[in-house]
């Protein structure tokens, strides 16, 4: 494990991304003590611009509210739906890839289908029909996310068990006697999580990004201070104070792109050991 | 004779933070036109570096730095690159180990080849098709015409490589450098493409550089040949005298570790089987692509076959005969569709899952990958200790077991703590086999256990197994595609083809007045067959 | 024509996947708190409760939920898509008129991502560890972290309120109702920002992959052989390392076209594109939900089209498709 540290400390932009992650974790930490009062709750003066005022260092939103709170209170809403819609999606798609990837045969081909169901239907669409018929509270919107989120790392792990499946050293677990259910959780999966993991960041940026979509739209919770109902907020004044949209937009952006950096980051820390074997 | 092609105390630098600081030193080599030279090394000799440097392709960070190498009078280390792709493919050509990886899968054959005109030549595209046509036809391909039009995939290995060929000789370069280029082929095939790179390279006189690790190879084809060892040449003169009388030590060891083709003198064989396979059948269905012309594969057809208590039996074939789809039917990582394998008694074709998780330790098997057989997550000691644990050992038992084991394979017992990526490929087998013994099994199956091994090692690891065999009582079903190996360490012979078994008896009887034509077409077909020094491998 | 077969194929076997598509989301939609009726009540502002029952005899929405189920892919087989009471109109109708929209904005941005993901992979694949590699990297990471209706907005800030260079939205201008060249031109005008606004996610992940199979491909021993053979880098790029390069990325068209089809109902809403994804996002808020079912079945038809135009391109490509291996 110091190994890949040290790889992965070796890189910039994975250094980067590492710094800005943090950063986001810490806004999102400090948001209570920081910003005690209701994020949504009126501050002030709607429409101030960017530092005019001291107290509203990034202004105030058309209501009247404390731009800086509600971008410190909405990384904790973006992390926590991506990171719990992440560990939805991840626990869905690794069970099913697994099992298809190692049993084979008909069962295989009833996930596959079931799987490419779930990709033909455009998984924004699936999110707003989920939308509609759970209601959009704060949870029913991260399950949703979780639930249209996972075909992709089913695919991932079913191809990772595919080839491992039927690698001489888990033929060799099966000669030696080991049951199947020890086959796959003690030989196959730990080879296949890695890459899985891995892809988490990929899910997890895209889960962001989809809340914030869906924020922005207004379908998502109207009672948590998220960034994309902000950007969906300022759409209202973007002709003139057209910062109301950009600011959250920023921190969408931020956050997204420390995910993907670090996720690179592990990818290419993780990849020579595996080249060099 | 005066050299076309001139080495000159080259040497090649690896990138920092590589196992060495240069992949060549000071290499000094020279070809004639018609001569071939065979440079023969181990992995990581530098060999094939050789052939990059030569025709400055060398992989990124990899550099030449220092010496000379000089083709009709050119220094090509100061070339620039403009002289050096006019060189390449007209004055020096080169084919490869792989020519299923080095033909463009989505390119025809008759495109390939043409592209070296249209590259190097002002000729008509009908001028170019008809010397592309004539050149298929001179690398005997059957229906030139057909084959020009052929995809990469449509083709057989041994047809793939007519191709490769026919491409390189395209417009008679004067120097052909062929890196392995029959390693991927079996036996059979390789026999034809070496008459034929002997045949072309005569008509033409052309000089070959021929780089193999396959001392037969050398002994079929060689004029003159060089040793490489670490990046140097250690040796090199006239053919017979490296091979007959090797000053090198290294060269002396190299040779030593080739098997000759003749078997020691037979062991005693008892007359109970410990092992009884009989009309032992597997069929794959592909579904093909979509269900579209599903295809039939009689992998395994009808085979008996019986393993006396003690003995090792030979399973020897080429790619696709069977011979492994048969080892795995045996412990059952194949379900096999008919016939039964007895083990004292039980059959294991009709037992259960769960009851053969019961008798798997009677019954273990060693692979043929040093590298995907052993879990790169676990520790080379836990790897070794599963087994017992699984079935029952208590677990430090198992453990203490394990160490015992690595002494006895010859591993420091205190590696066991290592993991797998930390030993090399040598070492990985004595811990396949250590993993094998530690149920303390009745048979051993042992699928081309030192296919992938160094000829050294591979030595050493037989020498292994024999030792082993004799301690434990071992019956063994050894797969190989190597005649010589097989010559070696076995009592008995089957030899497959197409699924079925077609000869089988004594190594020496089957070996020395073979019966059946393929078996006769198998051991016409090993190159250098006289080569080899005779020397038992273990003490009987 | 064995191209052509294999991919009917493939098309056939897309069917029960467009079957399971149906019967989960129209199961799913019966969960819906409120059915069409309860819309077209508020809509009418208000009825009594013979009036509702009525309504939904009419529907057959008080039948079972199999034979309603039953009775919509009856319909559906006849391409019915039933009536939308929000617009008054046969769903059918309804969606046919937005289809264009969508399918314009689709093509654009494909075109643009994949032009440009292809030429900014092949040239960062190029100049692998310098600076081009770096710029274009970076960029594409930018491009992928950014929200496309946050960049959508921003757009229309700098090039339409700010610059006045393009149109902040609508697909055509109705005042000046210009006729064939004029209006051509006029609609692309309008397509210029959503085309970008859809199609940066998807360039920042083409010229990944493209990259990333460049990389690849540059390693294989055909094109060491093709070196050997005295090619120029040019020449082994364009001739031998391209076409096998492109193959994931062929690949990858097929499998994010759902992931495109989604995009636009967020884009279509930032430019006010009178488009299949907007329609959906209106069928949400008015809880038409026939509407809704309409375009579910719709979406699924297009991207499984845009896959079977995918799996004609794919075997035209490589020819170890059509003559197995």
């Amino acid at each position: 494990m110091p190994e890949v540290l040290r790889d992965y400390l070796r890189s910039p932009p994975a250094v980067i991304g590492l710094a800005l992650l943090l950063l986001v974790i810490a806004m999102a930490a400090s948001a209570g003590w920081l910003f005690p009062r209701d994020p949504l709750a009126l501050a002030g003066r709607p429409l101030v611009w960017p530092f005019q005022n001291p107290r509203f260092w990034l202004g105030t939103d058309n209501s009247g509210r404390d731009i800086a709170a509600q971008i410190f209170h909405g990384a904790r809403i973006s992390l926590l739906i991506g990171l719990v819609a992440t560990a939805i999606a991840i626990a869905i798609g690794v069970v099913i890839g697994a099992v298809a990837g190692y049993c084979g045969g008909a069962v295989d081909t009833i996930l596959m289908r079931v799987t490419e169901a779930f990709q033909t239907l455009p998984n924004f669409l699936l999110l707003l029909v989920l939308v509609v018929v759970f209601g959009s509270t704060i949870t029913t919107v991260t399950i949703a996310i979780g639930v249209v989120s996972w075909p992709a790392p089913a695919r991932l792990t079913r191809a990772e068990f595919l080839s491992l499946r039927n690698r001489e050293f888990v033929q060799a677990g099966r000669v030696l006697g080991l049951r199947d259910a020890r086959l796959i959780f003690g030989e196959i999966l730990p080879n296949a999580l890695p890459p899985v993991i891995v892809y988490a960041s990929v899910v997890m940026a895209v889960a962001i990004l989809l809340e914030s979509a869906l924020a922005f739209l207004r379908l998502s919770d109207p009672n948590v201070a998220s960034w994309g109902n902000l950007i969906g907020l300022g759409r209202d004044v973007l002709r003139v104070q057209w910062y109301v949209s950009a600011v959250p937009g920023i921190a969408i952006l931020v956050t997204v792109l420390a995910v993907s950096l670090v996720g690179q980051g592990l990818n290419d820390a993780l990849n020579p050991r595996l080249k060099r074997r | 004779m005066s050299a076309i092609l001139t080495l000159e105390s080259l040497g090649v630098r690896l990138p920092p933070g590589a196992d060495r600081s240069h992949a060549l030193q000071d290499v000094s080599l020279a070809v004639a036109a018609n001569e071939i030279l065979c440079v023969v090394g181990e992995s990581g000799s530098g060999k094939s570096m050789t052939a990059g440097a030569i025709m400055r392709l060398l992989p990124r960070g990899v550099a030449i730095d220092g010496g000379r190498v000089l083709f009709e009078d050119r220094d090509l280390v100061r070339a620039d690159e403009a002289e050096m792709r006019r060189i390449r493919g007209a004055g020096i050509a080169m084919i490869f180990q792989e020519p299923m990886t080095a033909l463009n899968p989505l390119r025809t054959i008759g495109d390939q080849i043409g592209e070296m005109f249209a590259i190097h030549t002002d000729l008509s595209k009908a001028a170019i098709r008809d010397r592309m046509l004539g050149l298929l036809e001179e690398v005997r391909i059957p229906d030139p015409r057909l084959a020009s039009r052929a995809y990469p995939h449509e083709l057989s290995g041994g047809q793939r490589q007519r191709a490769m060929i026919a491409m390189a000789l395209a417009l008679d370069p004067k120097v052909l450098i062929a890196d392995e280029p029959t390693t991927a082929l079996d036996v059979t095939t390789q026999a034809q493409i070496l008459a034929l790179i002997r045949d072309l390279q005569r008509r033409q006189g052309t000089a070959v550089l021929f780089i193999t690790h396959d001392f037969g190879v050398v002994a079929e084809i060689a004029d003159r040949v060089a040793v490489m060892q670490h990046g140097r040449v250690v040796e090199q003169g006239p053919a017979d005298a490296v091979l007959d009388r090797p000053q090198h030590d290294y060269t002396r060891q190299l040779i030593a570790a080739v098997p000759p083709l003749a078997a020691p003198p037979p062991r005693a064989l008892s007359d109970t089987s410990v092992l009884t396979i009989e009309h032992v059948s597997k069929t794959y269905r592909t579904g093909g692509f979509l269900g579209r012309g599903a295809r039939v594969t009689h992998a395994v057809k009808d085979v008996s076959l019986r393993l006396p208590k003690g003995g090792t039996l030979g399973v020897v074939g080429e790619s696709g005969s069977g011979k492994s789809t048969l080892a795995r039917c045996i412990v059952r990582l194949v379900d096999p569709d008919a016939g039964s394998v007895m083990l004292e008694g039980t059959d294991l074709a009709g037992l259960t899952r769960a009851e053969m998780r019961r008798q798997s330790r009677h019954i273990q098997m060693v692979f043929q990958d040093p590298f995907a057989s052993l879990n790169p997550r676990r520790r080379a000691g836990d790897l070794v200790a599963q087994g017992p644990i699984v079935h029952g050992t208590p677990p430090a038992r198992a453990r203490a077991r394990a160490r015992e084991l690595f002494a006895l394979v010859g591993l420091d017992p205190a590696s066991a703590d290592r993991f797998p990526h930390e030993f090399s490929g040598g070492q990985r087998q004595r811990i396949g086999l250590a993993r094998a013994l530690a149920l303390e099994p009745r048979i051993l199956v042992a699928d081309e256990p030192v296919s992938a091994l160094d000829v050294s090692v591979q030595a050493q690891v037989l020498k292994l197994l024999g030792e082993l065999r004799q301690r434990f009582g071992l019956s063994i079903i050894f797969i190989t595609h190597d005649l010589r190996v097989a010559a070696q360490i076995c009592d008995l012979v089957a030899v497959m083809k197409d699924g079925e078994v077609v000869e089988r008896g004594l190594v020496a009887d089957v070996f020395g007045a073979p019966q059946h034509p393929y078996t006769r077409a198998l051991l016409a077909s090993i190159p250098g067959r006289g080569f080899g020094v005779a020397r038992p491998v273990a003490t009987t | 024509m064995r191209i052509l077969a294999l991919a009917g194929r493939r098309l056939a076997a897309s069917l029960p996947t467009l079957l399971l598509i149906l019967v989960g989301v129209f199961l799913l939609l019966q969960f819906a708190p409120g059915d069409t009726v309860d819309a077209m009540m508020a809509q009418m502002g208000g009825g009594d409760a013979a009036t509702a029952r009525q309504l939904r005899r009419f529907y057959g929405l008080d039948l079972s939920v199999p034979a309603q189920l039953g009775n919509y892919l009856w319909r559906l087989v006849r391409l019915d898509l039933g009536f939308s009471s929000i617009y008054g109109k046969p769903v059918a109708t309804v969606i046919a008129e937005r289809l264009p929209a969508t399918i314009l904005l689709m093509t654009a941005a494909l075109s643009f991502a994949f032009f440009f993901g292809l030429v900014l992979g092949v040239v960062a694949a190029r100049g692998v560890g310098r600076w081009p590699d770096t710029l274009i990297s970076t960029l594409g990471l930018v491009f992928y972290a950014t929200p496309s209706f946050w960049f959508g907005l921003m757009a229309i800030v700098v090039f339409s309120i700010y610059l006045q260079w393009l149109p902040a939205g609508g697909l055509e201008d109705i005042t000046t109702a210009g006729t064939g060249i004029w209006r051509t031109i006029d609609i692309a005008r309008h397509l210029v920002l959503p085309t970008l606004t859809l199609g940066l996610i998807f360039l920042a992940i083409y010229l990944r992959i493209m990259r990333a199979s460049m990389l690849e491909v540059l390693n294989l021993d055909f094109v060491r052989t093709a070196r050997s053979k005295g090619l120029d880098e040019t020449r082994v790029v364009v001739r031998h390392v391209l076409r096998n390069a492109l193959l994931p990325m062929v690949t990858l068209i097929g499998l994010q076209a759902g992931t495109m089809l989604g995009g636009s109902v967020v884009v279509e809403s930032v430019f006010s594109l009178p488009g299949l994804g907007r329609l959906a996002y209106e069928s949400v808020i008015q809880r038409d939900l026939n509407t809704l079912l309409g375009i579910v079945f719709v979406s699924a038809l297009l991207v499984i089209a845009v896959n079977f135009v995918v799996d004609l391109v794919y075997a035209r490509l490589d020819p170890r498709i059509t003559t197995g291996t």
